[in-house]
């Protein structure tokens, strides 16, 4: 217990101390980690820890990255992604994988060595990648869908290659592989050992479905119960219990688990739910990947390097060479044009974590000597930890040179900008409705699935999920959205809202629903400025109703209640400037004096315009009287006169 | 039988002599349409297909109001923006009012010796209601002299508003009954109480 306890807190003060340094200096969170993994190796050295196996655990951050990026990704548009997904990404992992042979080979290694390599140095690092351009805001850009495209085909890619690596086997490395079998990734468990490839082929397909299937008719009932518990923890139990049994399932039937949880997130990206598994998820995975990272870094073999600098250094920086230029080939041929160019050809120019597991499985396999493989180990370790390196090369040199374009970018990649509605009872409903008829698009929160239902029985889109909670807001977009609308039914829980997100999102506009006049002032004081009484307009109609009833005119009525709700107005600003949340309201003096100030002024408006005249409400189309006219007369009389004379 | 619609527009109608006592006499006249504008639409929400409707059911099209600052009330205004659409009431397949008739009744503090050219409004009163005559021209409609009381805030100490009402409810009874000489009042320049063209026995 004491050494988990130890550990654990090893890597968490390694990060907490390194991210933020990182980060500031704008190399990146991902540097960052890598950075803090070398520094505590010596310790984990001493303290004789598995870094490995320590990141082959981590590595379950890729699979619920994977499980985000699918949330995020609807059927739809990955279909449109197929052309990019199986070109760009067949082509890229096929002709790297032959370059890197065809090197290896030169260099004097026997083919089915240099095939293995090939196979490894194809592949690039998805954790690295995806976690730079989601922090840099890149994901949505062409050269980030491309990245993207040709990662998520590299990660379905490792599974043939793991089906193909033993065929390579040399006779003499076998007898070593038999022993060191099982390193962990070839797991011990499998549903399809020994059935025929047909049988194995309607496993996987039943897997794949049982996936589909499971993820669009299971998760509302299960959600749905879970919800009458009201207990928060259970949403994160479901949420993990579904990623770790569909990964579990995937790697029982021999399928990658990032691709099944993959699937699994775009099956889900159309639910209600969405959200709310995406704000679940997402600390375990930051965490996870964080320990990926810190792992990298740590497991570089300090003494290795040293001993031959200079040839990996060589090859490291030949392996990214190669590969950024069958990259940037691809970018020309498939027309990614400008800074997204660089963006696709640099970000993806190095191995990946998936190298580290077909690293070890090929030596499992007797497919690579062993002193061989830590070389290799070395050079993927050494491109994963230059890859931030590349990214700033391209933030620094080469984006500001397509600065223009990028500008003109920025404007399509920005789909979001979107009004997020927290709250959709009868209140916030009519203002999605009106917003969504007027062209916008929103992002609806509400908690109670009654709501829900009723909702989607019209097929209105509604996520579900406590909109009051900072990470909810943050899954739904608050980060990129223009505008929040508050219309949820806890008074003081709108507050809170306020308050939040006018401190950490200033420059989202806020309309919020208030119950009555104090809760305005509360949302006043709270940063809101722009608050809408619920019942207000309703009562003041209900008033306009009235008068017409009673023989007023109608265009008369509405000019009444209009000159009622202008003076309300201003009394609520003056009001609210003197509300103190802290003061009872009877105990705030300077408040009741104005108040009483305010409500003589009314009583006065309303006896002059008993009179006739003058007050806000009565103003308008009133000639000059009969008095007014002979004065006139008689004024241009005397003028006239004078002017004559 | 000619078939009459009189808008009535005016927003201080609690206020209103003479467009009040008139408008009570129109809503009286049998067999005509009257409507309210500042009553059916308040707020400005003028429904445009019901009011094209409206013009494509009647002959007459005849607008009651007061004349504020050389014109219009404002929602007579707004009506005419939104309903007189290209399409409907002008240019390419605008000839839906094509032969129909507009005619104003308007009401003026001004003095009818304030309206000419020696006057302290400098302009006969035909001049200020150009650009409704223009829109009836390119509607394709005839615009008929506007019937017009002077001087409408003392008329009715003066003795001038009752025989201007009486007029009125003749004036838009002629018309419903097709004895209002609608050639004499195209050609005239504004119609006074005592000298309607009012066909007699046809
Ligand atoms: C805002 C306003 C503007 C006016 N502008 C004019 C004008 O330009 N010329 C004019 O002769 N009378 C003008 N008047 C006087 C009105 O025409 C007069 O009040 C109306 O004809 C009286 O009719 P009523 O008793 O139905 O209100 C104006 C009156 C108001 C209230």
């Amino acid at each position: 217990m004491g050494e988990i306890l130890l550990l654990a807190f090893l890597f968490l003060i390694a990060g907490v101390v390194a991210v933020p340094i990182a980060s500031r200096l704008g190399l990146g969170s991902v540097l960052g980690y890598l950075i803090a993994g070398i520094a505590i190796s010596p310790i984990l050295k001493q303290l004789d820890v598995d870094v490995v196996s320590i990141q082959h655990f981590a590595e379950f951050g890729v699979v619920m990255m994977l499980f985000l990026v699918g949330l995020e990704l609807e059927p739809r548009l990955l279909w449109s992604m197929r052309n990019k997904l199986l070109g760009l990404g067949g082509l890229q992992v096929g002709v790297t994988a032959a370059l890197v042979m065809g090197i290896a080979m030169a260099l004097g290694q026997p083919w089915s060595v240099a095939m293995a390599v090939g196979m490894v140095f194809a592949l690039s690092s998805t954790a690295i990648v995806l976690q730079t351009l989601n922090e840099k805001g890149l994901m949505k850009s062409d050269g980030g869908q491309s990245s993207f495209s040709v990662l998520l085909f590299q990660d379905i890619a490792v599974i043939p290659m793991l089906a193909f690596i033993p065929l390579l086997a040399l006779s003499e490395l076998a007898s070593v592989a038999n022993s060191a079998a099982d390193d962990g990734h070839g797991t011990g468990m499998s549903l399809v050992d020994g059935l025929s490839a047909w049988q194995q082929f309607g496993v996987t397909i039943v897997a794949i479905s049982a996936v589909i299937v499971g993820g669009s008719y299971l998760t509302r009932p299960v959600f749905r119960f879970i919800a009458t518990a009201k207990l928060r923890e259970l949403f994160t139990a479901v949420a993990l219990m579904m990623v770790v049994g569909i990964a579990l399932l995937m790697t029982l039937v021999g399928l990658s688990p990032a691709l099944g949880t993959f699937l699994a997130g775009v099956v889900l990206a159309n639910s209600e739910y969405r959200h709310e598994l995406e704000s679940d998820i997402d600390p375990f995975k930051g965490l996870l990947l964080g320990l990926f990272f810190i792992t990298v870094g740590a497991a570089i073999n300090f003494d290795l390097l040293f001993a031959n600098f200079g040839q990996i250094i060589a090859l490291t920086s030949g392996l990214i060479l190669i590969k950024s230029s069958v990259l940037l080939a691809l970018a020309y041929a498939f027309k990614i044009t400008n800074a997204n160019r660089w963006l696709f050809s640099l970000g993806l120019a190095q191995a990946g974590e998936f190298g580290f597991v077909l690293l070890a499985f090929t030596v499992a396999n007797g497919v690579i000597p062993a002193p061989l493989a830590d070389k290799l180990l070395l050079v993927v370790a050494l491109s994963m930890l230059l890859t931030p390196a590349l990214f700033i090369l391209y933030d620094k040199v080469i984006a500001p040179r397509y600065a223009g374009a990028q500008a003109r970018e920025a404007d399509e990649i920005d789909e979001d900008g979107s009004i997020i509605i927290a709250g959709v009872g009868r209140f916030g409903g009519v203002i999605n409705r009106i917003l969504l008829s007027a062209g916008y698009k929103t992002v609806v929160l509400d908690h109670h699935s009654e709501h829900l239902e009723r909702l989607r029985a019209f097929d209105i889109k509604v996520f579900f999920g406590d909109a009051t909670r900072p990470d909810l807001l943050h899954a739904a977009g608050i980060d990129n959205a223009r505008m929040l609308i508050i219309a949820i039914d806890d008074r003081e829980q709108a507050i809170e809202m306020v308050r939040y997100v006018v401190e950490h999102y200033p420059h989202i506009y806020i309309v919020a629903r208030a119950f009555d006049r104090h809760h305005v002032y509360e949302l006043w004081a709270a940063g809101c400025r722009d608050i809408i009484r619920e019942h207000f307009d309703g009562s003041v109609r209900a008033a306009r109703s009235a008068l017409e009833a009673l023989g007023h005119h109608p265009y008369d009525a509405e000019r009444q209640t209009r000159g009622y709700v202008e003076n309300d107005k201003v009394a609520m600003r003056e009001l609210a400037g003197l509300y103190d949340p802290d003061i009872p309201v009877h105990e705030n003096t300077a408040y009741v004096e104005r108040t009483k100030a305010i409500l003589a002024s009314h009583e006065d408006a309303m006896r002059q315009s008993m009179a006739g005249f003058g007050s806000r409400i009565e103003r308008g189309w009133l000639p000059p009287s009969l008095d007014d006219q002979a004065a006139a007369i008689a004024d241009n009389a005397a003028k006239d006169g004078s002017s004559t004379q | 039988m000619a078939k009459l619609i009189v808008y009535y527009a005016h927003p201080g109608h609690k206020y209103s002599h003479a467009n009040k006592a008139m408008a009570a006499e129109a809503r009286d006249v049998d067999g005509i349409t009257f409507v309210d504008l500042y009553a059916e639409y308040p707020r400005f929400e003028i429904n445009i297909d019901r009011e094209q409707q409206r013009l494509l059911d009647h002959d007459v099209i005849l607008f009651q109001f007061p004349m504020f600052w050389y014109s219009t009330p404002s929602l007579i205004k707004e009506w005419q923006d939104l309903v007189l659409e290209h399409g409907f009431a002008y240019g390419v397949g605008g000839d839906k009012l094509a032969g129909k008739c507009m005619i104003l009744a308007v009401t003026a503090a001004g003095q009818n010796d304030a309206y000419t050219r020696q006057g302290y409004q400098q302009h006969p009163i035909r001049t200020f209601l150009t650009p409704l005559e223009q829109t009836a021209k390119l509607c394709h409609m005839d615009f008929s002299a506007p019937y017009v009381l002077y001087g409408s805030l003392r008329a009715p100490q003066e003795g001038l508003l009752e025989p201007h009402v009486e007029g009125y409810r003749k004036l838009l009874e002629a018309i419903r009954d097709d004895r209002y000489d609608l050639q004499a009042a195209v050609h005239g320049e504004v119609i006074a109480c005592n000298e309607l063209p009012i066909l007699e026995g046809a």
